[in-house]
């Protein structure tokens, strides 16, 4: 288990990495998949198995689509700048290394830390506790539908609203049609 | 050394890291958002490492909703940035000073 952990995380930062310093778009939304992959693996090896797929069919799947899909509609040039401008690059550096640093003192400077068991858990939850956790999607069905039923519905609200916003702003952009600012001007 | 919930931290905060590091980094719009994909990624990794170590259902049930959220967000980002793209013909932050930020 120890190796997998390693190796799923190593998959996870290390193409996140490649992702950011990659200098071909397309090449970083490849990275983005292999990264979404790693987290998928990492939700795996904590049980949340229905997690993990979702991780791969929306993000690996849909939303990494949408983003290949845009570079090629978009026909990015190709980046022009050979490297970047140095006093932006120390600072992401050290911007990186802190936030790093912050990272690491969990574990490597903060030796008071007890490590924690992960609890036992069952495939469905047992009836006395039953949000407890569980590897069954009966028990995200039973929380979606009990205790978060308002966020459930609301996020459902989210959804048709960000459909409308898109339709919305994708709508063919003419010129020739007055905008508003430009209306008040002429009133005024 | 043993995997525990601080192993899934430290990931999380190295994946954070790793984003923020690219939205500080880099000019196009669209790595810049895929970097924001890769920092909502974090949170969902330390969300899902609590809720497994408490024994809770809430944390996968936030990270259920996160994910649905961050898909609707792609969606209307993406919007914006074709629409940028159609007004000034370039996906470049720095050409993009319309609000002198």
């Amino acid at each position: 288990m120890d190796f997998l952990f390693y190796l799923f995380a190593t998959l996870t930062v290390g193409s996140a990495l490649f992702l950011v310093l990659s200098r071909n778009t397309v090449n970083s939304a490849m990275f983005l998949i292999l990264s979404f992959i790693g987290t998928a693996g990492l939700f795996v090896l904590l049980s949340a198995f229905l997690l993990a797929v979702l991780q791969v069919l929306v993000y690996a799947g849909a939303v990494v689509v949408l983003f290949l899909f845009i570079i090629m509609l978009l026909d990015v040039e190709a980046n022009k700048q050979r490297r970047f401008n140095p006093y932006i690059l120390a600072a992401s550096l050290v911007a990186f290394g802190l936030l790093t640093t912050a990272a690491l003192q969990l574990f490597v400077f903060n030796n008071g830390l007890a490590i924690q068991e992960a609890p036992e858990i069952t495939q469905l939850p047992p009836p006395e506790t039953p949000l407890a956790y569980s590897t069954a999607p009966k028990s995200f069905g039973y929380s979606l539908f009990t205790k978060y039923m308002l966020p459930f519905q609301l996020t459902g609200l989210l959804l048709l609203v960000a459909m409308i916003g898109v339709i919305l702003i994708s709508k063919k952009y003419n010129p020739e049609t007055p905008r508003h600012a430009d209306t008040l001007e002429t009133n005024n | 050394m043993t995997v525990g919930l601080h192993s899934y931290l430290i990931i999380a905060g190295l994946l954070f890291a790793t984003g923020f590091f690219g939205i500080l980094l880099r000019r196009n719009t669209l790595i810049l958002y895929m970097s924001l994909e890769l920092m909502l990624n974090a949170t969902n990794i330390a969300l899902v490492a609590f809720s497994r170590y408490n024994g809770t259902m809430d944390g996968n049930i936030f990270v259920f909703f996160t994910i649905t959220v961050a898909a609707a967000e792609v969606a209307v980002g993406l919007a914006i940035i074709v629409a940028l793209y159609r007004r000034r013909q370039s996906i470049l932050i720095q050409k993009m000073t319309t609000l002198q930020g």
